[in-house]
């Protein structure tokens, strides 16, 4: 069979539509892995000895095992053990948020801990409670080096999307198998599905690289 | 009353006691200054009195009020004890301006226009504001320690706390840090200073107080003791500094 380019266009609405489900899947993930991350994360750095335990459980479990491992829990085991039963795109975001927080976790609490322990100090030394400590000196500083392996990990969970083929979400990837199936254009395919997350990575990269140059790591 | 009394206060870390039953009182007005070898506790010592390190026995008052009585108690003690460390420790993200204003924004509850106004009349009076728009690294070592004490004198502290102010700084650009803690002692400031600078002990000190393994061994006049050190060790320690 020769390639032909000329079939992807036609395929291009189908393929966009697979590319708005990865990216609402990774947006709303990453929205709730940062904010979970940025909780377990801190529960490490500051917590206590049970808040650091649970916390450090979670990242455990969490990188300890594959993603589509989690997927699959999430969508087939949870309705068995907890007769909860929800639809693969809840799933899908449900396991990048679950996934991306423990690995944020790890981000967060690097770069509050990599702020020298002398500028608490001497905002405790003032008189300020430790919380407004962390919220307006030791915070701003840690978010800058944040940036950096933040965006790392967006990239990687953003790509991870596409292991949600296995339950069944019709994302990028899932559309690209699906139109695969039915005409067996694999290279012209597979490029364009290429194509189409180096664009999205390539637009997310580009965002991160604006926050950074407009602030300066100190 | 005595603004700072220790009363039999000690430090342990582990099993290593750095602060060994300290009894201490220092007066309103007193310019202290605490020599020792290193490892004696001389830091630990000044560290105690704002709380960044918690005593493990005796106790130890700050304007009446206990060090042990809690977290609130604390921070009403921290804001009467100014810090200064021996490595400025200024807020990288903010010019020299904001680094003295944050205090009395952040913890006094100051307006921005008052605490900003504050602090420029402070930054003139250590010689500093032309460079009040400037962030820290752009300041010499000198510059950013002075910026540190305008900062720690602008929540208005009673007492002014010193942990080896100049021993990260080049000798050219000590004299101008002893220079602003002696016009500070002019003024009447109680004063609490961990130094290796004799010079300063001897002209601003009031009182010379030598710490060896966590005991004060010596306490008396700076000038006398200098000159007629009571023991030995503080007789070789004199020696090297």
């Amino acid at each position: 069979m020769e390639v032909d380019w000329s079939v992807v266009p036609g395929f291009l609405p189908q393929l966009l539509a697979g590319a708005r489900v990865t990216i609402l899947i990774a947006l709303a993930g990453l929205v709730g892995g940062t904010v979970l991350g940025l909780i377990a994360g801190l529960m490490r750095a500051y917590g206590g000895v049970i808040l650091n335990a649970i916390a450090f459980a979670y990242i455990e479990v969490i990188r300890g095992t594959p993603i589509v491992v989690q997927v699959m829990f999430l969508y087939f085991a949870l309705p068995v053990l907890a007769g909860v039963r929800i639809d693969p795109m809840t799933a899908a975001i449900l396991a990048i948020v679950v996934n991306a927080g423990a690995y944020i976790a790890e981000i967060v609490r690097g770069a509050f801990l990599s702020i020298p322990r002398g500028l608490t100090e001497a905002g405790l030394a003032m008189g300020l409670p430790q919380w407004k400590v962390l919220t307006h000196i030791v915070g701003p500083l840690a978010f800058r080096r944040l940036i950096p392996p933040l965006g790392n990990q967006f990239i990687v969970s953003l790509k991870d999307t596409s292991l949600f083929i296995v339950i069944g979400v019709g994302e990028l990837t899932r559309t690209g198998q699906e139109i695969m199936a039915s005409n067996f254009r694999a290279v012209e395919i597979w490029t364009a599905v290429a194509v189409l997350y180096l664009v999205m990575t390539g637009v997310l990269t580009f965002v991160l690289r604006l926050i950074e140059k407009r602030m300066r790591i100190l | 009353m005595s603004i700072i009394e220790f009363r039999k206060t000690s430090k342990h870390f582990g099993d290593l006691k750095v602060l060994d039953e300290v009894d201490l009182s220092i007066e309103t007005g007193e310019v202290v200054v605490l020599i020792g070898p290193s490892g004696s506790g001389k830091s630990t010592l000044l560290r105690c009195i704002n709380g960044l390190e918690q005593i493990t026995g005796g106790d130890l008052l700050v304007d009446g009020i206990s060090v042990r009585a809690g977290a609130k108690q604390l921070r009403r003690i921290r804001q009467e004890a100014g810090m200064v460390f021996q490595q400025f420790n200024l807020f990288p993200q903010m010019t020299a301006l904001q680094n003295v204003a944050f205090g009395p924004r952040k913890v006094r509850g100051l307006p921005r226009a008052e605490a900003e106004a504050q602090a420029m009349r402070l930054l003139e009076k250590v010689g500093l504001a032309a460079r009040a728009h400037h962030p820290p690294s752009a300041l010499s070592g000198g510059q950013q320690q002075r910026v540190a004490i305008a900062r720690a004198l602008a929540i208005r502290p009673k007492v002014m706390l010193f942990d080896e102010p100049t021993s990260a700084l080049d000798p050219e650009l000590k004299q101008e840090v002893l220079n602003v803690m002696r016009e500070l002692a002019q003024e009447g400031m109680t004063m609490v200073v961990v130094t290796h600078e004799m010079g300063f002990a001897r002209q601003v000190g009031t009182r010379l107080i030598f710490m060896e393994h966590g005991k004060i061994s010596v306490d008396g006049d700076p000038v006398q003791t200098i000159a007629n050190p009571p023991n030995d060790r503080l007789r070789d320690f004199l020696q090297h500094v």
